[in-house]
């Protein structure tokens, strides 16, 4: 197996929570899901992948709304958001954290209803980012009876753990520790209150065929749409590339 | 000579004549980096000094409004967010918006698209589907929950109509019938529709009139939205026009270091904004 990038592993837990989606749409400066499409594409899966800031070549011909419009109807089965601070209701916030700005909401306050699942994705995993209660709701996590809402949070992946969604209670809980890192670490760096099982598995490694494929056709694809990301993954490689 | 309708097309020198089109305090509509801004033009905005501006980012602003925020030529901004992509955080939006010396109008992307569709219609809102329970809904009292009159018990938001005083965007081409060739980026079609008035600059000005031809007239807004064009080559830069140039990362990485402070941000306007240059092409 040998020894993998962070951002590898993460990539392989993420194409392992898409699934068997049809219609995956990726956003801006998401390079760690994009990696995970782009794997899952490479395994011979018949994914369509819309990433919305492909340099050349994005998916859509009718401005950037076609997203959101397509997401209206139902054509976007994940998508994935991520946040200044996350919360224990999965409610999410981009604009505002203890006296800092951030850049805005962008369409999450649509794409999380709209969208059929949607991944939460936030590489720190810090008391700062995952609070008890978010300061500013940009999307909230659940909406009650009656509020049109066909999609919700589906997982939260971080840096050290991956979350299920539990929509019945309202409540993530955890379901595996990434190597390197233990569950008295994530309890430490979790300012939410979570369900957790009695024993938790390490989260699986990437497999040496994975490594194969994303330091291979994946790292090329996504070398074309986020340069800074893969010089930084893959200094070497991408610079042969 | 030709009688021209009264609302054709009219063309200017230069980015700098056409910023001159542009009055202090005007809600200005722009896209964001990877939808052709009218780099070339926002630079002259600030050589002439504007102030007030209202800015309203389709949906979202980066490099344009980060300069000019950064230079005091804003009040106001409605946007769904202010980002530099890769470079990361738009320093002086971020900057001003926590010292509090400008306002933001938070948005999310669909609603303001939708707020300018109405406008193209000339309805005065558009129903839209999510969005309730997010903070944002309490921030903007122009944003109205109805319960949906098709139906029962089910609430739905509107986006008021949004007419912006000046849509301004670059393209890469306009031609002489005053038509601007904007390929896939439609959004800018839809600004246009919704603005009072329109300003192009454009890396070529071509001859004839691309409405004659079936390949290049899918990608076309006619001339009758079209109030100016200029001739700003390379005007996108140092953001990309698809064929022609690509987008200067290393530029945005080193305008998003010199920008964390105000002293960094003003050596960065001394050497790429208020001093005339010859060409913005990379060394």
């Amino acid at each position: 197996m040998g020894s993998y990038a962070k951002e590898e592993l993460l990539a392989c837990v993420i194409a392992g929570l898409v699934g068997e989606a049809a219609h995956v749409a990726v956003g801006a400066a998401s390079p760690i899901p994009a990696t995970a499409c782009s794997l899952l594409r490479a395994r011979g899966r018949p994914l369509r992948v819309s990433l919305l800031h492909k340099r050349k070549g994005n998916p859509f011909s009718d401005g950037s709304r076609e997203l959101f419009d397509l997401a209206g109807q139902g054509r976007i089965d994940v998508f994935f958001l991520g946040g200044a601070q996350i919360d224990g209701e999965a409610n999410i916030n981009l604009v505002r954290a203890e006296g800092r700005r951030f850049p805005g909401s962008f369409g999450s306050a649509f794409m999380y209803f709209a969208a059929r699942r949607t991944i939460l994705f936030r590489e720190e995993h810090s008391r700062r980012v995952l609070v008890p209660k978010v300061e500013f709701v940009s999307a909230p996590g659940w909406s009650p009876p009656g509020v049109w809402r066909p999609g919700g949070p589906q997982a939260l992946v971080t840096g050290k753990a991956v979350f299920s969604w539990q929509k019945d209670r309202r409540r993530f809980r955890l379901e595996s520790v990434h190597p390197g890192h233990d569950l008295d670490e994530v309890r430490a760096d979790t300012g939410f209150e979570f369900d957790c099982p009695s024993t938790v598995p390490a989260t699986i490694a990437p497999t040496s065929e994975e490594i194969t494929m994303l330091r291979g056709s994946v790292m090329r694809e996504i070398a074309a749409s986020y340069p800074e990301f893969a010089r930084r993954v893959w200094p070497q490689r991408s610079a042969a590339a | 000579m030709d009688r021209l309708p009264a609302n054709a097309t009219r063309f200017f020198p230069d980015a700098d004549a056409l910023a001159a089109q542009i009055p202090d305090g005007a809600l200005l509509a722009m896209p964001p980096d990877y939808s052709l801004p009218a780099m070339a033009v926002v630079r002259a905005l600030i050589r002439r000094r504007a102030r007030r501006l209202k800015l309203l980012g389709v949906p979202v602003l980066g490099l344009c409004a980060d300069l000019l925020i950064g230079a005091g030529c804003v009040a106001e901004v409605e946007t769904s967010a202010v980002s530099l992509g890769e470079a990361g955080l738009a320093p002086r939006f971020t900057e001003a918006v926590e010292r509090g010396e400008i306002v933001v109008r938070d948005a999310t992307c669909p609603m303001i698209h939708s707020g300018l569709q109405a406008a193209e219609k000339g309805v005065p809102f558009m129903p839209l589907r999510g969005v309730l329970g997010s903070d944002l809904v309490a921030l903007r009292p122009d944003w109205k929950v109805i319960d949906n009159p098709m139906g029962e018990n089910d609430p739905i938001i509107l986006a008021p109509a949004i007419s912006p005083d000046i849509a301004l965007f670059h393209a890469r081409w306009a031609d002489r019938a005053g038509n601007v060739w904007l390929g896939r980026r439609r959004e800018l079609a839809t600004i246009a529709h919704a603005a009072k008035a329109t300003l192009v600059s454009c890396e070529s000005v071509r001859e004839g009139d691309m409405l004659e031809d079936e390949l290049l007239a899918p990608g076309v807004l006619a001339s009758v939205y079209v109030t100016g064009v200029a001739e700003a080559k390379r005007g996108a830069w140092p953001l990309g026009v698809i064929d022609e140039y690509p987008i200067d990362d290393a530029h945005l990485a080193a305008y998003a270091k010199a920008a964390r402070t105000r002293e960094g941000f003003a050596r960065y306007l001394d050497e790429w904004v208020l001093t005339p240059r010859k060409s913005f092409s990379p060394a």
